[in-house]
């Protein structure tokens, strides 16, 4: 195996604009499957099959579909029914839509291990529905389910080249035109496969930082 | 059956007589069991009745059911006049006010210091202003003897403590009922007298009415004004402390008591 120093300065350029779009997708990506997941968990709980049914079964559908697919669906179907965002936007909200019917389930848990007690001493309180959910259960529920998010984060960071398919060039894609255009494969690959090494142990570093901060 | 609150000449002769809580042919299943059958009785306003009995007897499902924390199958329940079930939420809401509850495992909020368990009700419920409600908070922590503990959670405190929290926490809201429903039963030994002097002390210097389902017989002898021996889901005997203490009716009470004392 030859390694090439010069590859590897020449690929840098084109890895950090890479490395942007990955971090774009990874945080703009969590920040949708986090609140989406706490919409749905929430929706979920309501009294109303109405509600609830539509919201299970469009939720149960993507999450036991293909991410690729739905990438391909919302970035050539929708485009058909007049919807046009550019490659980036779809898949930020692709990929963020597919993860909030995981994390969706990962609240419900919280949300559920929040102790009868707490809804018991709300009541006594004549606390009304809303200020018990959002000053009792929901603090109590998000503090314990921070640490199963954070693996979501990480898993989501592993799939973001999969965005590669609807042309966003994040670090695979720009990985794969370099290596294409020079015939250096080692150099980029090795290079982006560090990155995604380096990237997801700082992302748990600071989830873990965000864990504390929230236990105390 | 329907029970007259007797007035006891030692304590809270000044206080009125007026009716508080009745419940009316009350009764309450979980699946084929039946917990509370048919149950009626009346307490006065600024009295201390104790609900002592053989555990699934009962005694904790009236305070349940009085602080809806759920529902009664069949019956109703007045609280200071106004039907509390069946009522629609919103009259249960209003009559809620005036009902507080302490809870034997303190069910305190993790999430937020001491001082916030306790201001948060009065200032989002009652509408009482921040600083009002910090102060009076204060003074409710200070009666609890917990004055230095505002900025504690609850995860740092005793089990004592966090129930004194408790206490003044159900306080703050300044009802006309307090339940308590074993307050002192997940506490180690040596920090129920701290907690049960707490309650002495509301008992024998505030007109609260107080319900009570306890196993700490000294203490439902001591702030007494009733006693509500429960069966099997109805009450069997009632009367002051002195007499349903000393000398029972009723051969089932007196095996109770015999067990407990």
């Amino acid at each position: 195996m030859n390694w090439n120093g010069n590859a590897v300065s020449d690929f840098m350029p084109h890895f950090w604009d890479g490395l942007l779009v990955t971090l774009q997708v990874l945080v703009l990506g969590s920040l949708i499957s986090f609140v989406l997941g706490l919409v749905w968990a929430l929706l979920m709980r309501l009294p109303s099959r109405w509600v609830t049914w539509p919201v299970g079964a469009v939720t149960e559908f993507v999450r036991n579909t293909p991410l690729l697919v739905q990438l391909f669906f919302l970035f050539y179907v929708l485009p058909e029914w007049g919807l046009t965002f550019s490659p980036l936007t779809t898949g930020v909200f692709a990929i963020g839509l597919h993860y909030s019917t995981y994390t969706m389930q990962v609240y419900r848990a919280g949300i559920e291990a929040v102790p009868a007690g707490q809804w018991e001493a709300a009541t006594a309180l004549n606390l009304p529905l809303a200020r018990t959910w959002t000053a009792v259960i929901l603090p109590q529920a998000i503090r314990r389910v921070v640490p199963a998010l954070g693996n979501y984060v990480i898993s989501m960071l592993k799939d973001t080249p999969l965005l590669m398919a609807i042309t966003v060039l994040e670090m695979l894609g720009e990985a794969r035109l370099f290596s294409q255009a020079n015939f250096q494969f080692t150099e980029p690959l090795t290079v982006i496969g560090i990155a995604f090494i380096v990237v997801s142990y700082l992302a748990s570093l600071l989830l873990r930082a965000l864990e504390r901060r929230l236990v105390h | 059956m329907s029970i007259e609150t007797r007035p006891t000449p030692e304590t809270n002769t000044e206080k009125s007589a007026s009716e508080l809580i009745r419940l009316d042919q009350v009764t309450k299943r979980f699946g084929s069991n039946t917990v509370l059958d048919r149950l009626s009785f009346t307490v006065d306003a600024g009295k201390h009745v104790t609900l002592i009995g053989p555990s699934g007897s009962g005694k904790t499902t009236i305070l349940r059911l009085l602080m809806t924390l759920m529902k009664p199958d069949e019956g109703t329940i007045t609280v200071g006049g106004q039907q509390l079930f069946p009522a629609g939420e919103k009259q249960v809401r209003e009559v809620r006010k005036n009902i507080g509850m302490v809870f034997q495992q303190f069910n305190l909020f993790p999430n937020m210091t001491v001082l916030r368990n306790i201001t948060e009700a009065p200032v989002t419920v009652l509408g009482m202003s921040k600083d009002e409600a910090v102060e009076r908070a204060r003074e409710l922590l200070d009666m609890v003897g917990l004055a230095d503990k505002c900025d504690a959670r609850p995860a740092q405190l005793s089990g004592g403590q966090q129930q004194r929290v408790a206490i003044a926490r159900a306080l703050a809201m300044r009802p006309q009922v307090l339940l308590l429903d074993e307050v002192t039963s997940a506490l180690d030994p040596e920090l129920v007298a701290g907690v049960l002097d707490v309650l002495r002390e509301i008992a024998h210097t505030t007109d609260i009415t107080m319900l009570c389902v306890t196993h700490e017989m000294n203490f439902a002898r001591d702030i007494s004004d009733q006693v509500l021996m429960f069966d099997s889901g109805r009450v069997i005997e009632s009367g002051p402390p002195e007499k349903m203490f000393s000398e029972p009716e009723q051969e089932r009470t007196r095996e109770f008591l015999g067990a407990v004392l």
